[in-house]
């Protein structure tokens, strides 16, 4: 296990959002605009970050028993520095996100990675794992956002994009519209993976081969 | 037995290193907070309150839960704005300033908070619905939305918003006639 390879895999591979399907409820919540989608990834990875290196460096002190309850103690304190942080340096920002901040605590991806990855690597990976999986986090929903804000408002960064004239597809911004982004996109990313595997590849080299064959005889 | 200690000893360290360390950051992020929080605050006043020479945060009467914040100008109040809210709203409170002239008469308000629709309940911080209680007061205007016979306008599809918007400046006035005497002449500041 590489350090660039666990880099990578957070992004695309095992993309927390769109292949391991975690952290769906901030997700689903704040991904209305890039902005939101911006702020929520970054503090999210934040956390990722600094509770997967205090896991992987105290995990030899941690017994088995009461693991989870010290991860868990560990996620929830970075989430209140994130949390006093925004509130001080960041409030328009801390509005916007709302609840959703101190729901880091029980976004799945963060105990995910801890439990998965952290308690079991080392520092190094550690962090490489964290940095990925926030890439890939941040990207998802950055480009749930996009796409929500664009058709749903109109606008990119708060930036109007379409002119005056453009009637908002309101069922984007709202509940619904983040269900049927959040799908395409899964789809296409799972289309893609699909297309870019071994099995695949095999298969249409496969079948190019039978084709050439049968022109061969023609 | 010995097990248990030592479980119980590990929890306890990890609780009290987390717990060292977040009162640390609480107080180091203690003023920028404050500051942000009086930021706020600053802003909203200057929002609904006439050119001032005062500081309206540091020149308010309490009464009740209510906060009403003083604009002084040359020595003369010229302006008094307070926060009224509603619990009406479609999904949630909806927290509105408003800054009023001394005789009662509204100069405008702002909505601070809100969780409405976005697209339907979210026109109520559109300017053209805010613009409409611009200069209305309770004697010179009827306190309800068109459909129950008042003046102000409704959003089609999302009438409960303007409706708790329009309830809650209206309790507002009739909060701040009711104690206009010690608003206005209270030179204390309790505060």
């Amino acid at each position: 296990m590489s350090f660039s390879k666990e880099l990578i895999k957070g992004i695309w591979k095992e993309n927390p959002i769109f292949i391991l399907v975690l952290g769906m409820c901030p997700t689903l919540a704040v991904s209305t605009s890039v902005i939101n989608g911006i702020g929520m990834g970054v503090a999210t990875t934040f956390v990722l970050i600094c509770s997967n290196i205090a896991i992987s460096v105290i995990r030899p002190y941690v017994p088995d028993q009461v693991r989870i309850p010290v991860y868990v103690v560990v996620i929830a304190s970075f989430v209140t520095v994130v949390d006093l942080t925004m509130s001080g340096y960041f409030r328009g920002l801390y509005h916007a996100l709302g609840l959703f901040i101190p729901l880091i605590v029980v976004n799945c991806i963060i105990l995910g990675r801890a439990e998965a990855f952290a308690s079991k690597n080392s520092v190094t990976l550690s962090i490489a794992d964290a940095v990925g999986m926030g890439a890939g986090f941040t990207l998802a929903l950055v480009m749930l956002g996009s796409i929500r804000e664009l058709f749903g408002n109109g606008t990119l960064f708060g930036f109007s994009v379409f002119g005056g004239g453009y009637e908002p597809v309101l069922v984007m911004i709202l509940p619904p519209g983040a269900f049927l982004t959040l799908g395409v996109l899964t789809g296409v990313f799972s289309a893609v993976a699909k297309y870019r595997s071994k099995e695949w590849r095999k298969y249409v080299s496969q079948d190019l081969g039978k084709a050439a064959v049968v022109r061969e005889r023609i | 037995m010995k097990e248990v200690i030592r479980l119980t000893a590990v929890l306890t360290v990890v609780c009290v290193l987390a717990g060292l360390s977040l009162s640390y950051v609480s107080q180091a992020t203690e003023e920028a907070r404050a500051y942000q929080d009086r930021l706020e605050l600053l802003n909203s006043l200057k929002l609904v309150l006439p050119e001032h020479d005062n500081e309206p945060d540091n020149d308010a009467a309490v009464i009740g839960d209510t906060i009403y914040y003083r604009s002084k100008n040359g020595g003369e109040i010229n302006g008094i704005a307070f926060i009224t809210s509603s619990d009406k709203g479609y999904s949630g409170p909806i927290r509105i300033i408003m800054g009023v002239k001394p005789e009662g008469e509204i100069i405008t308000i702002g909505i601070l908070e809100q969780k409405e629709t976005p697209g339907l309940g979210t026109k109520i911080t559109e300017d053209w619905f805010i613009d409409q209680y611009k200069g209305k007061s309770l004697a010179n205007a009827r306190w309800a939305v068109k459909k129950d016979g008042g003046e102000f306008e409704q959003i089609s599809g999302a009438t409960i918003s303007p409706r708790a918007v329009t309830s809650a400046v209206r309790t507002g006035l009739e909060a701040y006639e009711k104690n206009k005497q010690e608003i206005l002449g209270g030179s204390d500041v309790v505060q």
